[in-house]
């Protein structure tokens, strides 16, 4: 590291403790909070949502992604902004900002409990968000620590090592309850960052259709190819493995799972009036396409930048990536092509067994497509695009981006799993015992802590456990979005929309949702239940059912289920006190 | 059409510009609607707010 490269982290670190600082004293001052501390601008409420919402996740992993998948990505901005924001804002959010404080509610999961009268909900909420919450937040740790990896040629596990140890400061310092002023200021960094990032793009690659048009008429090669990918300027072919992983797990699991976000549904009780909801969906339906619109956009043009001949860069011959990230050595499978080699290194080696060979580099100028020249590793696209395409400036610019993405999110991530296990669960388990709420604090506390420790091993493990071709940072994600949609989002909906959801079927629902949603990764989704391993050691096999159904996103299984549940059980069950409902539904047209 | 390949990712090109445009003219027209502000010293939303700030004072 480099004194132009720490000054400005130093800079930015600062300036965020001082924001906190002025939060801080701003909240905890005296009661003219009540008036004053509400009276939150619009445009720092939704950059604040939306600094929360985008993390090194969508930009490092999501972008990644799409240097893989290509444009077709650029659906799940759409659904970003229409679901996201537009559905979320106006339809969820207002409902939920009246009702939220009808019931008294500061977390998701006292918010449908309390709902629908049944403590067993805000148990079974904390306890899901608790155990499967280190999985997106271990995704966006992974975004972070690869981007520093790349930027500073450091190992990866010492820049998660370093990143960690940042975060864990962070939120020691309070860092913690996303104070908006500071989550504002982190969105401003970020907007600014994005819009350089496109500009740069387009202009190096000689303007907007310049750039689409030598993409799209960039050749697959045939292992993509025998995936169903057709091109990065067109969707996959239908119901190809391509298709499914896109369609099914990164556009709608992420699309619809947003609107079930527990750390995301609680900021809408944070403004003053409907108005305020209003007027936020201006600057979030903007920002939300400045982030996710040019990372997923440039993920895809990467392939132009790598495969033209840029000059300073060198590539391996024999394995297409860049030559500073080109692996020595690789596994293979030994076949009768390659059997005379291979026995040269393993005299012993037989056809069928998988051995390590050496790698040789055999410097040439021609460039290859992303994922070739990152070595298989999607997470590595977006930091090797920005390292060779932009000045050393907008690199420490960009890291102070993904710096601001990755602790705006995990901040309030952490603030869910700290409050769902300690609030959520302990609190309602003993909340008899006179000394619970200092426990729950306490127990609270301590979430956090392993929340933080739990998410920091995952990102350890994650890309040791999966091959890197996996996008793992954009499954990690998308696994979580969609369980929450599976789980909470029928309950979710009818919490905000219907008298006619009881309490039995709202259970039913989240229960077969979040269950089905489970067995289906540990026993027929093949990318989670071979990892998982139990599908093997039971049945013998990685996935109970072929193709198609093991490249079936789960969401696909256990939304269905949950909507039918919700509303079956619904339908024969009995409702909720009417009186309880008005309570609700007051002042709700 | 600017240089894309496929119908379907035009598509989703356009519609993401035109949701966001969709964003910006709802947030113009109901700029100074619904300004219903319910923060009277006793009402639902202060009582909410105060247990706000002892959760996050407490932890």
């Amino acid at each position: 590291m480099n004194l132009e490269t720490i000054i400005p982290v130093i800079l930015y670190l600062l300036i965020i403790a001082f924001l906190g600082y002025l939060g801080y004293r701003k909240t905890h001052g005296t009661s003219d909070y009540l008036v004053a501390g509400r009276q939150i601008h619009p445009f720092i409420m939704a950059l604040s949502y939306g600094a929360t919402f985008i993390s090194t996740s969508a930009i490092v992993g999501f972008g990644g992604a799409a240097g893989v998948f290509g444009m077709g990505l650029l659906w799940l901005t759409f659904l970003n902004i229409m679901v996201g924001i537009f559905i979320a804002f106006v339809f969820f959010g207002k409902r939920t900002r009246r009702m939220g404080y009808h019931l008294h509610a500061h977390t998701f999961p006292e918010f449908i409990s309390r709902r629908y009268q049944s403590p067993f909900m805000q148990k079974y909420a904390g306890i899901v968000i608790f155990i499967f919450m280190p999985l997106y937040a271990g995704s966006v740790m992974i975004g972070a620590a690869r981007f520093l990896e790349h930027s500073f040629s450091i190992n990866y596990f010492t820049a998660l090592f370093f990143f960690s140890l940042i975060v864990a400061v962070y939120v020691i310092m309070g860092g913690l309850k996303a104070v908006m002023y500071t989550d504002a200021f982190q969105g401003s960094i970020m907007f600014v960052g994005m819009l350089i990032l496109m500009i740069a793009t387009y202009w190096i690659l000689g303007g907007v259709t310049p750039a689409h048009s030598a993409l799209t008429a960039l050749p697959v090669p045939p292992p993509l190819a025998a995936k169903g990918h057709t091109g990065w300027t067109s969707m996959p072919s239908l119901g190809s493995v391509n298709w499914w992983v896109l369609v099914s797990t990164i556009i709608m699991g992420v699309g619809i799972g947003v609107l079930a976000q527990p750390q995301l549904v609680v900021r809408f009780m944070t403004v003053k009036s409907n108005r305020e909801l209003n007027r936020a969906v201006m600057v979030g339906g903007l920002f939300i396409l400045m982030m996710t619109g040019v990372a997923f956009t440039t993920g895809a043009l990467t392939n132009v930048f790598f495969a033209n001949n840029v000059p300073g860069m060198e590539f391996c011959k024999e394995t297409g990536a860049i030559r500073e990230v080109s692996p020595s050595s690789a596994d293979v499978t030994v076949s009768p092509e390659n059997l005379e080699k291979v026995r040269s290194q393993h005299p012993a080696a037989n056809l069928g067994d998988k051995v390590t060979v050496p790698v040789g580099c055999t410097p040439v100028r021609e460039g290859s497509i992303s994922i070739r020249a990152a070595a298989g590793d999607v997470e590595s696209i977006i930091p090797l695009y920005i390292k060779h395409s932009m000045p050393r400036w907008f690199g420490v610019l960009f890291m102070l981006t993904l710096l601001a993405a990755a602790m705006s999110t995990l901040s309030s991530q952490f603030h869910a799993m700290g409050t769902s296990i300690g609030r959520d669960t302990f609190e309602q388990i003993f909340a008899k015992d006179e000394n619970s709420e200092e426990k729950s604090v306490w127990i609270t506390k301590m979430g956090i802590g392993i929340g933080i420790l739990v998410s920091a091993m995952l990102a350890y493990a994650l890309p040791i456990l999966f091959d890197k071709g996996v996008a793992i940072i954009a499954r990690g994600t998308a696994i979580f979005f969609g369980l929450c949609a599976c789980a909470f989002l029928p309950a979710y909906f009818g919490a905000l929309y219907s008298r006619k959801i009881t309490r039995a079927g709202a259970i039913a629902g989240m229960i077969g949702g979040s269950l089905s949603s489970v067995l289906w990764m540990m026993f027929f989704h093949e990318k989670e239940s071979s990892i998982i391993g139990l599908c093997q050691m039971i049945f013998g096999r990685p996935a109970i059912l072929g193709n198609p159904w093991d490249i079936v996103d789960p969401l696909f299984i256990g939304l269905p289920v949950s909507i039918v549940l919700t509303v079956a059980v619904s339908i024969f069950t009995k409702k909720l006190d009417d009186s309880h409902l008005d309570r609700c539904f007051k002042n709700i047209k | 059409m600017l240089g894309l390949g496929d119908g379907w990712v035009i598509a989703a090109y356009i519609l993401c510009i035109a949701s966001a445009i969709l964003c910006v003219v709802y947030g113009i027209l109901n700029w100074n609607k619904e300004a219903d502000a319910d923060v009277s010293p006793d009402s639902e939303a202060s009582d909410w707010i105060k247990e706000e700030i002892k959760i996050e004072k407490q932890i």
